[in-house]
């Protein structure tokens, strides 16, 4: 395969800079680089070619379905890329000043109360980057909490349920806090008996996403936030799957005291390869003057930005990923209220068409009617894996599932189809998962093989480790 | 309007192949007096309505092309690309995911793995993750690697010159960590040593000096630094930094009003297992073919969960794909014209404005493309009398608790001499 560096070609670019029109002021030797940096040289059209080409090797949503569960991989209203890249927002600078600054901090006001309303909490920073750095936002403020209330040397533990995102635990190590797991019983609930046995006075917190990653509502789920807030812990919510509660049921409502939303999965900011995201953070009474910013508020005569009372500080630069923010505040004002409860009706119908149609060869893990998501499994034929079926349907034109998650489920496949597809489409890959149930009982090979209809077929993951190979 | 496809029709079948007979049935398991909310929100507009609302918005915003624009701080106007727009909205860039299925990523992984190549040449370091959310939390995230790469050291000491943001940033991340931030000299408690170079305000330092102190004392050296000066300047990793970082934004992301920034985290091959974030690596498949895979992964919180080096999940991968884009779209003699050109605008721009009664440069010995001048009157006053003429001179730093009479003036190869003409003769005249 090619590469920039070998369409590279002395002395070529792709850009043509201005001329030295000042006097050159020499640059001293002693700062000067000893060795040049080897970028590649190639003209515009190669450089188009290059990336156009590689581009064609990615499955994306709006080339293939992409019902990779707990992602939320919905349509990106073309929209959202005009109004992120009005010269206002996309050639602005965050030290201009309020003054210069004032239909941004607007759009950040009006989206902290979009959120807030759809949410239920009082107050929200639109500042963390992303859903794990909206985590870490939640259990910083909630450790400040503690601390003022003079507690925190006492309270050392965060509860995260078995089948959370591997992020949430990852998250209570880095806010300095002791993670412990509790179980789920039989139902996909959490198991209230060990959950109670751990609510005593160390207890800081409990992260909850709900729905769960098995794609369940927490049945539970007064019950759970009432025992947390009697040891007098603080409820978190993993936001990862509010696609599936917009105008059900609101948070806040429930009991929660902070939440995290993903722009980018719940509000159809681009998920670009990898990020970025957005990772909104709301609160109830008890925490909102913690958040971190600095936050919008609105003044007599316009709007500023400033940090809440008692904030736990900054968690990036400046006022949060604000192109990803500009791109959810689009989508939000499309809908309204009454658009986004269709949305989360939809994902929910969707998931559970889907499960209906695949439920002979692919039963559910647990035997509930799901959210916007459920999850089944791989080994499904002697031999046959996870792995296998998720690289077969790539041969069928789609893009796999999660797979291995939650780790909970042996062999897990987890499946999302999210609101935008169509119902053609959700019949069209239940109609591939089942043929591939059978090909894995009549021609396993063509599983154990697959991909085969892609340029690289199964790659070294193991090799990668032992020798490796980081650069060109 | 909510972008989607099924109509009631679809709807009614899809209800029935599922046994139930309303959607709302499909809800039961959330507690009844909670469910369906009312929620007040603004009514729905339509796409023509939220373009025009949005655009007004817009123009409410001051922007760079309206102004002559010395403006920086952390955030710099360099010059994007066309080319780079146009890339990265394909669909295929902008709506795939983290690259977990290799065999249909192949697009992202090697995207990522040129741009790994390429901050590995700028920097002078072995291995580049796939990015961070900013510098500042990329430089946080390499001072919590210094602390648990050095045994019984929990200290990360600043070198003076660092952006007071950042220091904001490394605080937050420290609040709940057993680790200490401290200024001023390094001691045996010194696992990590922060330099920013070229400082905050624009001063370039020694940096093997200052990596001969930090190894000394048996501390890790992190450098952040700013990738356009890397055009001309010595790499890091020359000096003998072990973990570098830099805000990446300059490489054709945009201003974005600060945000997607792009950071960059780059250190040596000995590190490789305690660093955070996504890394890509090549490898074969089983034809023999090669490809690109994430690699590593037993670092990160989906395989390690508690125990893992950090908590990062989504990165910033689209704006390192800008800037994978930025480099190769400029390349060797483009990049190195950048960076020269800041730097000999930006020296004629403090000659003449040194020349200014009552004017005079406060940056000590050499700067790369910004300068620290002393006013005469509070440089808050002069950015409003100046922004009325359309000309933004430079960021007072009082805004981030500096002292009243300074600006922080940026010039890059965008401003013309023009521009810098009417700065300096606008300067003369403030009151």
């Amino acid at each position: 395969m090619s590469n920039l560096w070998k369409i590279s070609g002395e002395g070529r670019s792709a850009v043509y800079l201005p001329g030295l029109d000042v006097p050159e002021t020499p640059i001293p030797a002693e700062l000067r680089r000893e060795e040049e940096p080897n970028l590649p040289e190639v003209a515009e059209m190669d450089l188009v070619r290059h990336y156009t080409n590689l581009s064609r090797r990615n499955f994306s949503i709006d080339t293939h379905f992409y019902p990779l569960g707990s992602c939320t991989m919905k349509y990106n209203p073309k929209v959202n890329e005009v109004t992120a890249a009005l010269p206002g927002f996309r050639n602005a600078h965050p030290y201009q000043g309020d003054e210069l600054s004032q239909g941004a901090i607007e759009l950040l006001y009006r989206m902290q109360e979009q959120l807030s309303a759809i949410s239920g909490f009082d107050a929200t920073s639109l500042q963390p980057a992303a859903g794990a750095q909206g985590e870490l936002t939640g259990i910083l403020m909630i450790r400040k909490y503690h601390e003022e209330r003079g507690e925190l040397e006492k309270r050392r533990k965060i509860l995260v349920p078995d089948s959370a995102h591997g992020t949430n635990p990852a998250t209570a190590t880095m806010a300095g806090f002791q993670s412990k797991e509790i179980p789920s019983d039989k139902h996909g609930n959490i198991d209230l008996a060990a959950l109670k046995a751990e609510c005593d006075e160390t207890l800081a917190g409990i992260m909850i996403t709900n729905p769960n990653t098995l794609g369940l509502f927490e049945e539970n789920i007064l019950e759970v936030i009432d025992a947390v807030h009697r040891a007098g812990g603080m409820v978190y919510g993993d936001g990862a799957n509010f696609n599936a509660v917009m105008g059900i049921v609101k948070p806040g409502e429930l009991g929660f005291d902070v939440m995290h939303y993903n722009v980018h999965k719940t509000f159809t900011g681009p998920h670009g390869g990898g990020g970025p995201g957005a990772g909104p953070v709301s609160a109830g009474a008890a925490l909102k003057d913690y958040l971190p910013g600095p936050i919008a508020y609105k003044k007599a005569d316009g709007y500023e930005l400033k940090q809440p009372p008692k904030t736990i500080g900054r968690m990036k630069l400046f006022y949060g990923n604000f192109g990803i923010l500009v791109r959810g505040f689009t989508y939000i004002s499309m809908l309204g209220a009454a658009g986004l409860r269709d949305v989360t009706e939809n994902a929910v119908l969707n998931a559970n068409y889907l499960k209906a149609l695949v439920a002979e060869k692919f039963p559910a893990a647990y035997d509930r009617s799901c959210m916007h998501e459920f999850v089944t499994r791989g080994d499904i034929a002697p031999g046959i894996h996870t792995l296998d079926i998720a690289k077969r349907l790539i041969d069928y034109g789609f893009h796999p599932p999660t797979i291995y998650f939650p780790l909970i489920v042996p062999e897990a496949i987890m499946i999302e189809p999210t609101e935008t597809e169509s119902r053609e489409t959700i019949e069209a890959f239940a109609e591939a998962m089942n043929k591939i149930a059978d090909e894995a009982v009549n021609a396993p090979d063509l599983l154990h093989n697959a991909p085969a209809s892609t340029a690289v077929k199964r790659l070294d993951e193991a090799g990668a480790v032992k020798k490796p190979v980081l650069r060109y | 309007m909510s972008f989607i496809s099924n109509m009631p029709k679809d709807r009614e079948i899809m209800l029935k192949k599922i046994g139930v007979s309303s959607v709302e049935e499909l809800f039961k398991d959330v507690p009844a007096d909670k469910r369906f909310p009312k929620v007040e929100m603004p009514a729905p507009l339509s796409e023509p309505e939220i373009l025009l609302e949005l655009s007004r918005l817009s123009a409410k915003n001051a922007s760079a092309e309206c102004y002559d624009w010395f403006l920086g701080g952390g955030v710099y106007n360099h010059f994007v690309p066309s080319v780079i727009g146009a890339l990265i909205t394909r669909g295929e860039f902008l709506t795939a995911y983290t690259p977990y299925q290799p065999e249909v990523s192949q697009g992202t992984l090697e995207a990522i793995f040129e741009y790994q190549t390429m901050i590995s040449e700028l920097t002078g370091m072995d291995v580049v993750n796939a990015s961070h959310y900013d510098g500042a939390t990329a430089l946080a995230e390499a001072a919590i690697m210094s602390v648990r790469s050095t045994r019984k050291r929990n200290k990360v000491v600043l070198a003076p010159g660092l952006h007071p943001e950042y220091r904001d940033v490394i605080e937050t991340y420290f609040q709940g960590l057993d680790m200490e931030l401290a200024d001023g000299e390094i001691d045996d408690q010194t696992a990590g040593y922060i330099v920013q170079n070229p400082t905050w305000t624009g001063e370039i330092l020694d940096v093997k000096a200052e990596a001969a102190k930090a190894h000394d004392a048996g501390a890790m050296l992190i450098v952040h630094t700013d990738p356009i000066s890397l055009g001309v300047l010595e790499a890091p990793g020359a000096c003998g930094a072990d973990i570098v970082t830099a805000e990446g934004q300059s490489l054709g992301v945009g201003m974005n009003w600060g945000g997607p920034m792009l950071g960059i985290f780059a250190t040596t091959e000995k590190n490789i297992r305690k660093m955070p974030g996504r890394i890509i690596g090549e490898t074969v498949d089983h034809n023999g073919n090669r490809g690109c895979v994430l690699t590593f992964a037993a670092r990160e919180q989906h395989i390690r969960r508690e125990k893992a080096t950090s908590n990062i999940c989504s990165n910033q991968g689209l704006a390192a794909l800008s800037a994978a884009i930025y480099l190769a779209a400029l390349g060797k003699s483009g990049f190195r014209k950048v960076a020269e050109l800041s730097w000999h605008k930006a020296h004629y721009a403090a000659s003449e404005i040194g020349k200014l009664d009552g004017f005079s440069l406060k940056t000590k010995g050499h700067f790369f493309k910004e300068f620290l001048v002393e006013t005469p009157v509070a440089a808050e006053r002069i950015f409003a009398q100046l922004k009325d003429k359309f000309i933004l001179p430079g960021l007072p730093v009082s805004r981030l608790g500096g002292a009243d009479n300074e600006l922080l003036v940026c010039v890059t190869e965008v401003n013309s001499k023009e521009q810098i003409d009417r700065l300096v003769a606008a300067l003369k005249e403030v009151k």
